[in-house]
């Protein structure tokens, strides 16, 4: 296996997308790339940047042209050794603006699926639909000669099922991404016992040449991240359940949204996260786990109803977020959603009434920013939540339940053979999700 | 020949804030006040001093790269915008990469020698967060020989003393020569908490020369040989002063005792397209500081305050061996041991310099004629130092590209 061989002509289904778009700048950057380096001058790398909507397609290009002056900017050190034989190229712009070009130039935006019948490496990104993944990975396959590899980025359908559905004999990986893809730095690598040896070392050797750490999954449905994610976020759900029983809906989830950002010391509410996700996304990706898991009922009629009133977060284009649970104002909460008058109430007139029903968290709390850097973890984390353990406030309790079943959710991944063990568990959440500490930990 | 033929003075000096990172009103992503504002209240801080625009003749403006970094020329045109009463007065801008400041000092001593003013406004200017730091990199890169920057650093000049500090670290040892650079460094942040200019006014970093160890050279993402705190900063800001006879000053109303007199001058220029002769010397800086002195009649023992061109914490430790304070080699020792601080045996950069103070490039020369002015009449604030009798005089030293450009000024408060 050549790897900058396979990397000659790719196609990225999907491309617009929110991941899509993502995956398809860092493929640009590294094919560029490779085709700087001297044994490569004078060969044609190709990469297909195909989607349905040509408005998403010309919006792709705006946001692939800002994005590659951003990384160009930031490794004009390195670029000026790449263009050392173009006398033309002097200044930093001079050598920017080529780089820009040049990636630039590997782009090919369609909105055809038979440019992908010359690709050697196909990466899949359309929506979490196993249906359509297998009907577009199986229409490839039978008209590419090439026998290409198959990258698909589901966060939730097993592999070995797109596999024996599109017929493609091994030659398919889960290589899934986390949102967004350029930033976050975490990849599940999903293999199956028939999965092709080769596409693996590439995969690997792919991974790392984008800087990502890859935490390998076993092929259960919705892995790890969304195995802990959907099953967190579903915890969430039913503690607002419960509490709206003796208070308001609204107080409730700003009530959980609090607890599960600032007591637990996370970058994101609960409600916030599922918000940015998509409330739609998450009921769909619960909807293809919830069949592969007959001891559970990964489901919930709060989000049907959402979905039903029209209420979806999700971002703009621009990676805004949209109204969900929550309102957002230049990427800041201020209301939240009441289903049943269909309207936002402001936090401000909830707050000082359910901060104080929560109680103070001790005060040996710090603020996420600061947690992501601590070095010493388990002493910090460890004192913070002895001392939350120790306090009958009603934020402290809920906070100490939802870190109960945090740990228990990561613990189950590994007993039921969905990751290999406790610590790649901590990793996807800590590279992933952006969390201070791990799921499995002995804090709570 | 620069010891003046007939008593020249400089007085009613100007700073506004050096803008950029470190000050906490400074957003990159917002809109900003640009080079005409700086101009303008650099200039009318100098005019309100002198009781007006009336008292100027000539005017003179410092600028090394508006035409590129805020694609405007001809920057003498600013003068009359500032006040009516500059319409029709001459006004010039002159250039000589980061000592524009200091040859539009050297413009306006000559306007006063040549008899043809009494009273030279001389401002020096340089508004930079225009473009982000990588581009800036190629519009200061204008200071060296074009010819060399095909092959030079991503980020030229810090390259450029890159090697100058590698060599040294060769000749010296690298922890000693770091020792040296990173006490440069903490003078620096320490002074400029004393300026409210300053751009690190607010620094409050407790212990800087663990922060500055901490930070390792790193050529992957920067330069081999430095790291960001062994550089100036990327400033918006102007300076002000005017250059005056002893007949300028009475026009102007100024007592004496509240001017600074210009003893000597040295403006001295090396071939910009070769290397310097030896890495870890600043030749020019030496025989422009050395000449000043000498025409100056003085020795650096009668000093009792410097401003120098400290671009980078290297340049700072090369001109304390270039003045003589230390022997080759000796200079990281020298400042290491607190020699140069503030209450040192010789108080260098006193407000923070252009690593603490910040570095409006076309501006920095006049910046160190305004600091020490203020330091010499007893102005600085809470930055002032207390001057000796036995050590009356004050010296700057301002440097264009890698030492090619050099001004040098010897400054007494008048009597």
């Amino acid at each position: 296996m050549v790897y900058s061989e396979k990397l000659q002509n790719v196609t990225v289904l999907g491309a617009a997308g929110k991941m899509g778009s993502g995956i398809l700048l860092l493929t640009a950057v590294e094919m560029a790339d490779l085709s700087l380096k001297p044994e490569n001058k004078g060969k044609a790398f190709v990469l297909n940047a195909m989607d349905v909507s040509k408005e998403g397609l010309a919006g792709l290009m705006l946001y692939l042209r800002t994005q590659v002056q951003k990384i160009a900017e930031k490794k004009t050190v390195a670029l000026r050794k790449f263009y050392a034989d173009r006398a033309d190229l002097i200044e930093n712009e001079e050598i920017i603006n080529q780089y820009i070009f040049d990636v630039m130039n590997i782009v090919r935006p369609t909105t055809r699926v038979e440019s992908a019948y010359d690709s050697t490496l196909v990466f899949e990104a359309v929506s979490e639909n196993r249906a359509l993944k297998v009907k577009l990975l199986s229409q490839i396959d039978q008209n590419n000669p090439e026998k290409p590899w198959f990258f698909t980025n589901t966060s939730s359908v097993p592999i070995h099922l797109i596999d024996e559905e599109a017929n493609l004999g091994g030659r398919v990986l889960g290589f899934h991404f986390y949102n967004p893809p350029a930033v976050q730095k975490l990849v599940e690598l999903i293999v199956t016992g028939k999965t092709n040896t080769e596409m693996i070392e590439f995969a690997n050797i792919y991974a790392k040449n984008l800087g990502k750490v890859v935490v390998p999954a076993n092929d259960f449905a919705g892995f790890i991240g969304n195995g802990h994610f959907m099953r967190d976020a579903l915890h969430g759900i039913h503690t607002v359940e419960k509490l709206a029983k003796d208070m308001p809906f609204v107080e409730a989830v700003y009530a959980v949204n609090r607890v599960s950002q600032d007591f637990l010391i996370r970058p994101m509410g609960i409600f916030q996260l599922i918000d940015y996700v998509g409330i739609d996304v998450v009921s769909f990706i619960m909807g293809v786990m919830n069949p592969f898991l007959p001891d559970e009922d990964l489901h919930s009629a709060l989000l049907d109803r959402m979905i039903g009133l029209g209420v979806k977060g999700g971002q703009f284009s621009d990676g805004s977020q949209k109204d969900g649970f929550l309102k957002y104002e230049k990427g800041k909460s201020t209301a939240i959603y009441d289903p049943a008058t269909q309207t936002y109430v402001a936090i401000s007139a909830l707050k000082e009434k359910c901060d104080k029903f929560l109680g103070d968290p001790p005060a040996s709390l710090i603020a996420w920013k600061a947690a992501v850097k601590v070095k010493d973890k388990d002493q910090t984390f460890g004192k913070i939540f002895a001392d939350m353990k120790a306090m009958n406030t009603k934020g402290a309790m809920l906070a100490v339940e939802y870190g109960n079943k945090s740990n228990a959710i990561g613990k189950k991944l590994v007993s039921d053979h969905v990751a290999h063990n406790e610590a790649d568990v901590n990793t996807v959440l800590l590279t992933g999700f952006f969390h201070a500490y791990g799921p499995v930990n002995g804090y709570f | 020949m620069s010891k003046p033929h007939k008593r020249i003075f400089m007085a009613a000096g100007y700073n506004t804030v050096s803008m950029g990172t470190g000050r906490s009103e400074f957003n990159p992503k917002k809109a900003r006040p640009g080079l005409e504002h700086y101009f303008n209240e650099a200039a009318q801080g100098t005019l309100k001093q002198i009781g007006g625009a009336k008292k100027v003749d000539e005017c003179v403006v410092g600028n090394f790269m508006a035409s590129r970094f805020n694609k405007q020329a001809h920057l003498g045109g600013f003068f009359p915008m500032v006040d009516p009463d500059l319409q029709f007065k001459p006004a010039i801008r002159v250039e000589g990469a980061c000592a524009s400041g200091g040859l539009a000092l050297v413009t306006s001593i000559k306007n006063v020698l040549a008899g043809t003013a009494d009273v030279s406004l001389t401002v020096g200017i340089e508004v930079q967060n225009t473009v982000k730091a990588i581009y800036g990199a190629d519009i200061l890169a204008g200071a060296g020989w074009f010819q060399k920057r095909k092959n030079g650093h991503a980020y030229f000049f810090p390259g450029q003393f890159s090697d100058r500090a590698g060599a040294y670290y060769e000749k010296y040892g690298m922890d000693y020569a770091r020792k040296g650079m990173g006490r440069w460094f903490r003078n620096a942040m320490e002074n400029a908490r004393l300026c409210p200019t300053a751009q690190e006014y607010e620094n409050k970093t407790e212990d800087l020369e663990a922060l500055y160890n901490k930070l390792k050279p790193n050529g992957a993402g920067f330069v081999d040989n430095l790291n960001v705190l062994d550089c100036s900063k990327v400033s918006d800001g102007a300076s002000s002063i005017v250059v005056c006879t002893e007949e300028g000053l009475k026009r102007c109303g100024i007592p004496k005792n509240e001017a600074v007199e210009i003893l000597a001058w040295a403006h001295k220029v090396r071939n910009i397209t070769e290397d310097p002769p030896d890495p870890t010397e600043v030749l020019t800086i030496k025989k422009a500081a050395l000449a000043a002195l000498e025409d100056a009649g003085i020795t650096i023992h009668d000093l009792g305050t410097i401003e120098t061109h400290d671009c980078f914490s290297i340049a700072g430790v090369l001109a304390t061996e270039a003045l003589g304070f230390a022997e080759k080699g000796k200079g990281a020792q020298f400042v290491a041991e607190g020699n140069t601080a503030r209450n040192g045996k010789i108080p260098m950069n006193t407000t923070g310099g252009l690593i603490g103070w910040g570095h409006p490039t076309g501006g920095t020369g006049v910046h160190m004629a305004v600091t020490v002015w203020e330091q010499l009449t007893g102005k600085a604030g809470a930055a002032q130092i207390t001057i000796h009798p036995d050590k009356p005089y004050g010296l700057s030293i301002n440097m264009g590209g890698d030492d090619v450009t050099v001004v040098a000024i010897v400054y007494k408060r008048g009597e």
